[in-house]
């Protein structure tokens, strides 16, 4: 290494191996990436383009640096199993062995059959489901085994599985975030799907979350005097962040893009590399906590 | 490098001094302006830090909320200080190390010139609520091209300078040097082009260019510089040579070899190949600490602790901080801690030792060694120096153990489920009013280093300019008129 030139094709062959690593590679890999056709459930296309409010939106995230204190990646450690029974077939003698057998509870042919589906084992491994699966169809039951991923976002209902490249096929800036000073955002759009919600949150955050740290965005909204009659929009804020009598606040179109991009936060489609079965139970519009 | 090497019977003939002033014009741009960016940095540093406990502080203005003043801080540090500075003190290191004048350095100082309009640009368009969204990237394209082409002519001459070396035998420093010289328009341009352009790439390949650039960045450009800059005044101050060459190299090459490869987090939604590699990468940078360790301690071993002159403290205090960050990279590169520490304040805190606490360092005890040999003047007020090395010192070190040891809680907290995000995030709040402490001090020491080379251009000014246009002046005025 005397010499300006090996200094430099030392510099050269290195920087070359690890742009090629992870900027050529990535880009070949996942740069024409297209939707894709969800293969668990409904074959419809996964991810829907955001509406072009939520695109907005997206800008107005990027220009505030929401991402510096909101990730939107959700992790998990593993997937689980559950082992659902659909029906118990005929010989519902033979299915209650099995599940006494099993340890899985006192059961008779009639009630082994009753309040179907139901299900027999919760959050196991693979092995010991496909075991149980066998030993039920050789008794003429039929069952199904769900997907369950599982880790601490998980469980704080920050997503139903971890979040993939796929994800994000469709946004023009991708922030994945690097800081979680506030709860990950990947799902936030399931989580607290109300707009007046949303709304609220941003004007002030503490009017809805109670001690909550993230600053206000009260730029985003407008002060104004009420007119003839209070206008449809204005924000039905508790006492202590009501404006002055006579006054509203009704948010501006930043604070609506920001919402509607929020809301087009889901990333809860089963694909094919992050698999999950979604759970049948009807959805609820009511907030999480 | 010597005066008896056979292959440099011209060393002689420029004189250090000489080769001092050939730097003059370009580092008064670097140093005066990279002290300005790092004041700003400071203060929007101090902002950014008092609103996470008090989230409504100056939160109504568009301008200064948190994600905007975050970002300038973080950039008028990076680009504005640290990189603008940088350049100076690598191209007085070349200078001296080749014992040759620096070529065309009204072209570097326009290069400079360049460089401050893209970054006063960017850092009003990153207010405006243009940032590009991407971490160490923020500047919007209007910006970076400016930054780009500064770096085009201050690279491209300072490669001119090396390349008029006298002495052909490149010595570790020189290596650094100019691997970072080179490395640093390729990733710029790199991420520039393939995020900040009309057509960008989409998907998370957004992302891990961003990774990449900033790892690129952080790392490897910073880690090359800042350890050229420390290898040289380790050589400089204590008129010895670096204990080992071939300990140099490893450094050299792990560092090229495996911080370049970094960066990518084990939770990032990608391809598990990306992180996978980038673990394996950050991991082997335990070998780069290793043998910067040794070869330090073997070339500092048997020297008098006592009367360091204040430049030797900054590199010695830069150098610990090297290692600790470092490490405290290294180690969360592995997977399980990374399970911890990812997404908390700790890569935060590894990375203010990193740029600040190593890089600026050294950036600072070169700046104090510099310029008075570079203007044969001396600093105005010399007892500032201590006191900023102090101020400094304690500063960053309130940022960074509070914000290691609370990122470290709240990644634990975030892993129980139990605890309310309300109640997660609270839990680093008494770490960060202490970091606020430290970026308050960083804040005033910083201020002194601007108002001593403010002081010093005065000075230079009245020595040199005030003389010289009274007596060019004089001539043209007849007898008997007052001056």
């Amino acid at each position: 290494m005397k010499y300006g030139p090996y200094v430099f094709l030392a510099a050269f062959f290195a920087l070359a191996l690890s742009w090629c690593g992870f900027v050529v590679t990535p880009q070949v890999q996942l740069g024409r990436a297209v939707q894709e056709t969800n293969s668990v459930e409904k074959a419809e296309l996964y991810p829907q383009e955001r509406s072009g409010q939520a695109r907005q939106g997206l800008e107005v995230y990027r220009a505030n640096g929401c991402a510096y204190c909101h990730s939107q990646q959700v992790g998990q450690q593993g997937t689980l199993v559950n082992v659902v029974l659909k029906d118990a077939g005929k010989k519902t003698m033979d299915v209650a062995k099995v599940l006494n057998d099993e340890k899985l509870g006192t059961f008779s042919g009639p009630s082994v059959a009753a309040g179907l589906p139901k299900t027999l084992l919760q959050n196991v491994s693979m092995e010991q489901a496909v075991a149980l699966q066998s030993l039920l169809k050789n008794a003429g039951a039929t069952t199904e085994l769900h997907l369950v991923p599982f880790g601490p976002d998980i469980e704080r209902g920050w997503g139903k599985r971890r979040t993939v490249a796929d994800d994000f096929i469709t946004d023009a800036t991708v922030m994945p975030g690097t800081q979680r000073v506030g709860p990950d955002l990947a799902n936030v759009g399931m989580r607290l799907p109300d707009v007046k919600w949303q709304l609220m949150h941003l004007y002030a955050p503490g009017a809805v979350v109670k001690d909550s740290p993230m600053p206000r965005y009260q730029f985003l909204f407008e002060k104004r005097k009420i007119g003839a009659r209070p206008s449809a929009d204005a924000l039905a804020l508790p006492k202590e962040f009501a404006p002055g009598d006579g006054y509203e606040v009704v948010p501006k179109p930043e604070a609506r893009a920001l919402v509607e991009y929020l809301l087009s936060l889901r990333a809860d489609t089963p694909l094919y590399e992050a698999p999950l079965t979604p759970p049948p139970a009807p959805k609820t519009n009511a907030p999480a906590k | 490098m010597n005066a008896t090497s056979p292959t440099s019977p011209a060393s002689e003939s420029i004189s250090t001094a000489e080769i001092d002033a050939s730097c003059r014009v370009p580092l008064f741009t670097f140093f005066v302006s990279g002290a300005v960016w790092l004041v700003i940095a400071s203060i929007f540093g101090l902002m950014a830090s008092i609103k996470f406990h008090s989230p409504d502080f100056l939160s109504d203005c568009a301008a200064l909320t948190y994600g905007r003043v975050h970002a300038v801080a973080t950039n008028a540090l990076l680009y504005g200080f640290a990189l603008q500075a940088g350049f100076g003190v690598a191209l007085w290191i070349i200078a001296r190390m080749g014992r040759t004048r620096v070529s065309l350095p009204w072209m570097i100082a326009m290069g400079g010139k360049l460089w401050n309009l893209g970054m006063t640009v960017g850092v009003i368009g990153i207010l405006m609520g243009d940032s590009s969204g991407f971490e160490h990237l923020e500047i919007p394209r209007y910006g970076a091209v400016f930054l780009f082409l500064g770096y085009l002519l201050i690279g491209f001459f300072s490669l001119v300078t090396l390349h008029d070396r006298k002495d052909r035998e490149l010595r570790p420093a020189q290596w650094f040097l100019l691997a970072a010289l080179f490395w640093f328009p390729w990733i710029y341009f790199t991420a520039d082009y393939l995020l900040l352009s009309h057509t960008p790439v989409r998907g998370v390949v957004q992302p891990i260019i961003a990774w990449w650039f900033s790892a690129n960045l952080n790392l490897v450009w910073v880690g090359l510089v800042g350890l050229a800059i420390v290898f040289f005044f380790i050589e400089e101050l204590m008129k010895r040579t670096l204990y080992s060459r071939h300990l140099a190299l490893l450094t050299f090459w792990t560092i090229i070899l495996f911080a370049s490869w970094s960066g990518v987090p084990h939770t990032a939604p990608v391809p598990a190949w990306i992180p996978a590699l980038s673990t394996v990468g950050t991991v082997l940078t335990f070998v780069t600490v290793l043998t910067v360790m040794v070869n330090i301690r073997r070339t500092c071993s048997g020297c008098s602790q006592t009367d360091k002159p204040i430049s030797g403290k900054f590199i010695a205090f830069a150098t610990m901080a090297f290692v600790v960050s470092w490490l405290m990279n290294a180690i969360s590169g592995i997977p399980e801690v990374a399970s911890v520490t990812n997404l908390t304040w700790y890569p935060v805190a590894q990375w203010q030792l990193n740029v600040f606490g190593f890089f600026a360092f050294a950036l600072f005890g070169a700046i104090y060694y510099i310029v008075p040999r570079v203007t044969g003047i001396e600093w105005p007020r010399a007892g500032f120096l201590k006191v900023h090395f102090w101020l400094a010192a304690f500063g960053i070190v309130l940022i960074v153990l509070p914000l290691a040891i609370g990122g470290i809680i709240q990644g634990f907290n975030w892993h129980n489920v139990k605890m309310s995000n309300v109640d997660v995030a609270k839990s680093a709040l008494n770490f960060l009013r202490i970091s606020t402490v430290g970026e308050a001090l960083i804040l005033v020491g910083n201020l002194m280093l601007l108002t001593n080379l403010i002081g010093l251009s005065v000075r230079y000014y009245k020595t040199h300019f005030v003389p010289a246009y009274r007596e060019a002046t004089a001539e043209l005025k007849p007898a008997g008129v007052k001056p």
